[in-house]
């Protein structure tokens, strides 16, 4: 083993070398001025930090290279500021460097380990106070003890109930009814087959109901929805999902079924629509089918019919959960 | 004595006499540090934690951490009169309408970046030198605490302006809860008070960002330094350095000095750093609502591999008996970060428990020396990288102009090939540079000088290295592999057969070396 080897010798710490601020007094002296300058510095950087802040307006914009136009006022206030602190720590580190003692000392590190004696007493006083105690003997206090104390954390725990109400079927639910209009997002138009042309995309969420003034993001982060117009014959699609459009218009939700992301980036080449977040990408023209990324499940379809009055409404609501997976979940 | 004396010492005096603390002070005032720029990791983490308390102090005063619907009218134009939450409003006002705000939201926002580069910088040299060896396995896990806490804590403070990009962020994170069997949908629905994102998770992680987290940080940093303080930092190894003693310089005044120097150092790179590089322009997001998205979205980079993860997922979910189980959320989301932390936290004792070494270390290992930790550590980090790296696999193909669909691929078939052959090359590599060391001390360094000897052949003159260069190759330890054979003295099969047989078989492999130069070696060569 090499450990039985003599090792080579320690030469020891090597011998203190001196600066030159050391022995001559003119080097001390010109380093404590280099200390000086570097402290005023940091004085001036305060000075263009204030006077920044009185004169400099904030909606001042100048072009600077590679940082582009910058809002000056922002600019010279942190300038000011970041010299300013920054010339103290080069000051205080220049000082300690050339004219405080640089000459390394060597001090016994202690075993942390305490002294047998010590030890044997802690156990020997920890061992009569729980036999004092009656720890050892008083089995039903120690017990009854045990039982309070896993109980006593439950009280807080049952507090937090209230800051939810139960999921209930909120994740399995959406507002889309049999009939609900797509109106346009933004600007709750009703939309007309006719307002798309082939190839184009639009986000539309379900028309308000009467009285309604107002959407909750709870909502539109279940209900937004993407429409997207191919040709007819571009479909690939089975009878009943093909009965689910309307010449060549078909609506997905626009809920990633990964992790819940807007499912916005439409490739009009390739009729892919790809999620920004994770990048899951799903085919348009087989019913959202994934074709690659970590998405387990096609985006669901809404199915598409026109009322009385020719505007797009929905055919029933979705028939299963929009957006990422959940225990609850059946399919 | 001069007036200011007497005032310094009445003061002096006046605290000792109430609390003793002048003999503690003598003694500490003459506390030895070693010095070495590595350690100024851990130190610049620290100075980050304080400026990151004071420019979050700032940002409080204007921010309101609510999601009340409000209609913006401030100054900036584009998106006047847009709907938006309290929140969102009140970060768009500290950026335009508050004077230096946007600048302490730069400094804020920066310096939670340097924050966990430096945890993690700081937490690689503890690994590759050692510095986690008994007595200091505590601090270890306290240092793993706090830079899984930092991630927490840096992944709420961006979520907390609302913006489209932040929300984001937030839908992720809520999906991952969304996605644990059983209690999934019920803990998801009492974080967030409802179906996502309703409106109170923006209060909540508010109270959580500045309160309750950087509560915990200030009592783990303060036991964190206390520990230090009290087992006396590590240092490297060289002459007159040893297990039993502490070399460097004394904290009065030159530690005090330098120290205190170096935090306004990194505060004032921060600032500037904030002042000329714009980062996280929230007003070019837009609010959030969770029907849009901006392309390319990115996690600040310590959650980035996390990201890169998810992303390379295989689109793998159970469905079974009317409940559903996603994997290719679960796996990436929270198994694997759980096995990667919890590996990381366990690791001193997983060391000791296959090298059989018990005793207390204050010497740092040069990372060549323990060449099967260092591969180790490669392994680990190039299994991060590669997660990393997918991260923004969106960001590098558009930059590239590759496929993404050739950079998740890489990225799926490289996070497992790739680490093995890390933790080959560089058990390799240091063994070469062991056996480089060691040609080092024998036969001294190439000095370039070819001389021509008598009978015509050309030598190189090679020139002995220092005695202390020698001392600093040759001092560390080399033990061999524990010794567990099958059967024990008493000729009895040892009943843990098979963990034993692991544990040899690890340490046999960790004791894989060059042998070092010992006195004998150089003695004989120099008969030559």
């Amino acid at each position: 083993m090499a450990n039985d080897l003599e090792a080579i010798n320690d030469p020891g710490i090597p011998a203190h070398v001196h600066r030159k601020a050391d022995s001559d007094p003119l080097a001390a002296k010109k380093a404590e001025r280099q200390v000086a300058i570097l402290f005023a510095l940091s004085a001036i950087g305060t000075i263009l930090f204030i006077v920044s802040y009185v004169a400099i307006p904030e909606d001042i914009f100048v072009f600077i290279p590679v940082m582009g136009s910058t809002n000056a006022h922002q600019l010279f206030l942190g300038l000011g500021l970041a010299f300013s602190l920054f010339f103290i720590g080069m000051g205080a580190i220049h000082w300690a460097k050339t004219l405080m003692p640089d000459q390394e000392v060597s001090v016994q590190r202690h075993e942390f380990r305490s002294d047998e004696e010590d030890r044997d007493e802690l156990v020997k006083t920890a061992k009569e106070g729980a036999a004092a105690a009656g720890l050892g003997r008083r089995t039903l206090i120690k017990r009854t003890l045990g039982l309070s104390l896993g109980l006593v954390g439950l009280s807080p725990l049952l507090l937090l109930r209230d800051l939810g109400p139960l999921p209930g079927k909120s994740l399995s639910t959406t507002s889309w009814k049999a009939g609900t209009r797509l109106v346009t997002d933004p600007g709750d138009r009703p939309i007309k087959p006719e307002d798309l042309e082939v190839g184009a995309v639009a986000q539309v969420l379900p028309a308000m109901l009467p009285g309604q003034d107002h959407r909750v993001l709870s909502d539109i982060g279940k209900d937004a929805v993407l429409l997207i117009r191919l040709r007819p014959e571009e479909f690939n699609l089975d009878a009943e999902r093909l009965s689910w459009t309307h010449e060549g218009i078909i609506a997905f939700s626009k809920i990633c079924s990964h992790m819940g992301c807007a499912v916005a980036l439409y490739e009009q080449q390739t009729k892919h629509l790809l999620c920004p977040c994770h990048q899951s990408t799903f085919d348009v023209t087989r019913a959202a089918k994934v074709l690659f990324g970590p998405a387990a499940r096609p985006l669901p379809q809404l199915a598409l019919a026109l009322d009385s009055e020719g505007y797009l409404v929905a055919k029933q609501p979705f028939n299963e959960p929009v957006g990422p997976s959940f225990w609850e979940r059946s399919s | 004595m001069t007036a200011r004396e007497r005032i310094a010492g009445n003061v002096a005096n006046y605290v000792d006499e109430r609390t003793g603390a002048a003999a503690w002070m003598k003694k500490n005032l003459n506390k030895v540090f070693p010095d070495h720029w590595s350690f100024l990791l851990g130190e610049i983490a620290l100075y980050s934690f304080i400026i990151l308390l004071l420019s979050g102090t700032f940002l409080t005063f204007w921010f309101d951490p609510s999601q009340r619907e409000v209609v913006y009218e401030g100054a900036y134009q584009p998106l006047s009169g847009l709907k938006m939450s309290a929140a969102y409003a009140s970060t768009l006002h500290i950026s335009f309408e508050v004077r230096g705000g946007l600048l302490m939201r730069q400094i804020h926002h920066w310096a939670a970046l340097f924050f966990m580069v430096a945890i993690v910088v700081h937490l690689l040299r503890v690994y590759f030198t050692g510095a986690f060896r008994k007595p200091r396995e505590f601090n270890w896990i306290i240092g793993v605490g706090l830079l899984t806490l930092g991630i927490v804590e840096g992944f709420l403070g961006y979520s907390l302006p609302d913006d489209l990009l932040s929300g984001t962020g937030i839908r992720i994170a809520e999906a991952i809860i969304q996605a644990v069997p059983v209690v999934g949908t019920y803990i998801a629905f009492f974080a967030f008070g409802g179906a996502f994102p309703g409106e109170a998770f923006i209060p909540r992680i508010f109270t959580v960002h500045v309160l309750l987290l950087p509560g915990i940080f200030l009592a783990l940093i303060t036991v964190h330094l206390m520990l230090v303080w009290y087992q006396k930092h590590t240092q490297y190894p060289g002459p007159g350095r040893t297990e039993k003693n502490v070399v460097g310089y004394p904290l009065f005044p030159v530690y005090m000095a330098k120290a205190g120097g170096f935090f306004f150092i990194v505060f004032g790179v921060t600032t500037f750093i904030a002042a000329v590089a714009s980062i996280n322009p929230i007003w070019l997001y837009g609010p959030y609502t969770p029907g849009q998205i901006s392309a390319g979205s990115q996690p600040d980079w310590y959650m980035g591999w996390l990201d890169g993860l998810v992303r390379m997922a295989p689109p793998l979910e159970t469905h079974a008996f009317g409940h559903t189980i996603s994997w290719n959320i679960l796996i990436p989301g929270l198994i694997v970060p759980g096995i990667m932390f919890t590996g990381l936290a366990l690791y001193p004792f997983i060391e000791s428990w296959i090298t059989g070494d018990k005793r207390e270390h204050h010497l740092l290992d040069r990372p060549r020396n323990v060449p099967n930790r260092t591969a180790t550590g490669a392994m680990a980090l190039t299994f991060t990288l590669v997660a990393l790296i997918n991260g923004g696999n969106d960001i590098i193909a558009q930059q590239f102009h590759l496929s993404i669909n050739q950079i998740m691929w890489f990225s799926r078939i490289g996070i497992i090939v790739l680490p093995p052959i890390a933790f080959v090359i560089t058990k390799r590599i240091c063994i070469s540079l062991q056996r480089a060391d060691r040609e080092l001390v024998l036969h001294g360094k190439e000095t370039g000088r070819l001389v021509r000897l008598a009978h015509g052949e050309f030598i190189e003159v090679h020139e002995e290295i220092s005695p202390e260069k020698k001392w600093l190759l040759t001092s560390h330890e080399q033990s061999g592999p524990l010794e567990l054979p099958e059967i024990d003295k008493a000729g009895v099969r040892r009943t843990d057969a098979i963990r034993n047989k692991i544990r040899s078989r690890m340490s046999v492999a960790n004791a894989e070396v060059a042998p070092k130069v010992s006195a004998q070696d150089l003695k004989e060569i120099e008969h030559h």
